[in-house]
């Protein structure tokens, strides 16, 4: 009954308020843990549980013991001054390194094998990707920058393809203007040459011509004026007459 | 009121408490160990989780898991170098492990296994056999060169050999006083400030205004734990590697 009620009196100190805990700060805190294996919704105070299942009594009660116990060598090493991490002789200290080397120990061999490779697969398929898509993108400009070169020379061969048509259309036109003028040229040397044949018959018709009228002039006023007719002594005169004036003879 | 009643008792949060009933109670499993099944738990849930999709483009949890895993990668490679690549995951088991104590400690009701000097040192016992064996595995019995650095004067090895000696054994005491110091000194604070608020804010009509006082640090304080919760498992990890890259180079 004693322990009953020391089991109560401990749950009675964990309903307390905020307050009424501080001003009982020298007792153990209670934690959220402690609380899980606290008292029963019908044990709130002092009254015993009447209608408690006494299966189920006894082993909440036993629960609340161990628990009292503990707490009560805790607070007694608090009492003493300790910290509980220095508190060597509690059996909990060695199981809990026993438990942390079990539960540590799990940790690491999660990690080798399951936590960590699919991390380091997806790491590596994005480097992978970018290393790629790197390629590509430098794949890609080396193309554009071969077409470019490409467009430059296709440009520069149809300028100079063009340049050489455009010479040779001019060649092929000059030399053909040069041609039709130098046959032109002699067709109006022809004709030129034919106008100044012409031209020289005629005059040397005319001149012809010319001596038999002044002779037949000369004639007929030498007969007008002497009466003499003398035709041989005329045409000598007229010959000579000419002769001096530069004017060639016809025939 | 008992003036024992206000004295201010910090220490009581790191007791053990066993856990799940009779069975846990059997077996000495305690809610410190509780909390370690929470963190592998949570550490399982965040990597698979994370890592489910295999999404090329990461989304939010999944950027988390690929963040620790390139975080600790990074880690093990840049002190180890690319033999470190095996002991990967045994880094990151011991980050994410440490990582989340520290964490789920600052929860309220949580408990902290990272103030346990028993866990603190059975991980960092953990660390220094596991790089002595590798040390041994890799370099036989020239590891023992380690404690007499190569070059020195051969009358110096009485005192070289036992400096370095005790320098070796020394890591693992470094190793976890440092994580268990940290995390208990944050913890007490926070509990001092906490019953610090209690206790101004029952002393009447002045009270809740002064007790704004100590919740403000409280605040701060928390975000400071946070901060040191990552630290902490980023200096036991790190080191862990410094002590690989010893094991693996001998220096």
């Amino acid at each position: 009954m004693t322990r009953l009620l020391h089991a109560t009196a401990l749950a009675l100190l964990l309903s307390q308020s905020p307050v009424a805990l501080a001003q009982q700060v020298t007792a153990p805190a209670p934690t959220g843990l402690v609380q899980t294996t606290g008292p029963l919704p019908g044990q709130q105070g002092e009254s015993v549980p009447v209608q408690a299942d006494s299966d189920r009594h006894r082993a909440v009660t036993e629960a609340q013991r161990t628990e009292a116990e503990y707490q009560a060598a805790a607070r007694s090493d608090a009492d003493a001054g300790g910290m509980p991490q220095l508190d060597f002789g509690n059996p909990l200290m060695i199981s809990q390194v026993v438990w942390l080397f079990v539960i540590f120990g799990a940790l690491v061999f999660l990690c080798y094998q399951y936590l960590l490779p699919p991390v380091a697969a997806v790491l590596e398929d994005r480097r992978a990707r970018i290393a790629a898509d790197l390629d590509a993108a430098r794949d890609a400009r080396a193309e554009a920058e071969a077409a470019e070169a490409g467009r430059r020379d296709s440009t520069a061969r149809a300028r100079a393809e063009a340049q050489a048509s455009i010479a040779a259309a001019t060649q092929a036109a000059q030399a053909e203007s040069a041609a039709r003028a130098e046959a032109l040229a002699e067709r109006l040397n022809k004709q030129i040459a034919e106008a100044e044949a012409r031209i020289g018959a005629a005059r040397t018709a005319a001149m012809g011509a010319l001596r038999e009228v002044a002779t037949d002039a000369t004639e007929a006023m030498v007969q007008r004026l002497s009466g003499v007719t003398d035709k041989a002594a005329v045409a000598a005169a007229v010959q000579r007459e000419l002769a001096a004036r530069n004017l060639k003879p016809a025939g | 009121m008992a003036a024992e009643g206000k004295t201010i008792d910090a220490l009581s949060q790191f007791e053990l408490i066993p856990v799940l009933g009779p069975v846990g109670r059997a077996v000495g499993f305690s809610q410190s160990n509780a909390h370690m099944l929470l963190a592998v738990g949570l550490v399982s849930l965040l990597m698979l989780a994370g890592i489910r999709k295999r999404a090329l483009v990461p989304g939010r949890l999944q950027a988390a898991s690929e963040m620790f895993y390139e975080f600790i990668e990074n880690l093990v490679t840049g002190q180890v170098g690319h033999e470190g690549k095996k002991y990967f995951p045994f880094v990151f088991a011991l980050f994410m492990f440490v990582l989340f104590g520290n964490l789920i400690g600052l929860l309220p009701y949580a408990f902290t296994y990272t103030s346990h000097i028993a866990v603190t040192l059975g991980l960092a016992a953990t660390v220094f056999f596991v790089t002595t064996i590798v040390a041994l595995a890799l370099h036989g019995k020239k590891f023992f060169g380690y404690f007499f650095p190569e070059g020195a004067p051969l009358w110096l090895a009485p005192i070289i050999v036992p400096v370095e000696l005790v320098s070796y054994l020394s890591r693992p005491i470094s190793l976890s006083v440092r994580l268990f110091a940290n995390m208990v000194a944050g913890h007490v604070l926070l509990k001092v400030f906490a019953t610090f608020v209690v206790l101004l804010g029952g002393l009447g009509m002045i009270g809740p205004v002064a007790a704004l006082l100590p919740l403000s640090v409280n605040v701060l304080l928390v975000g400071f734990e946070i901060l040191v919760a990552f630290l902490q498992a980023y200096v036991f990890a790190i080191l862990t590697c410094i002590y690989l890259h010893d094991a693996v180079h001998l220096h």
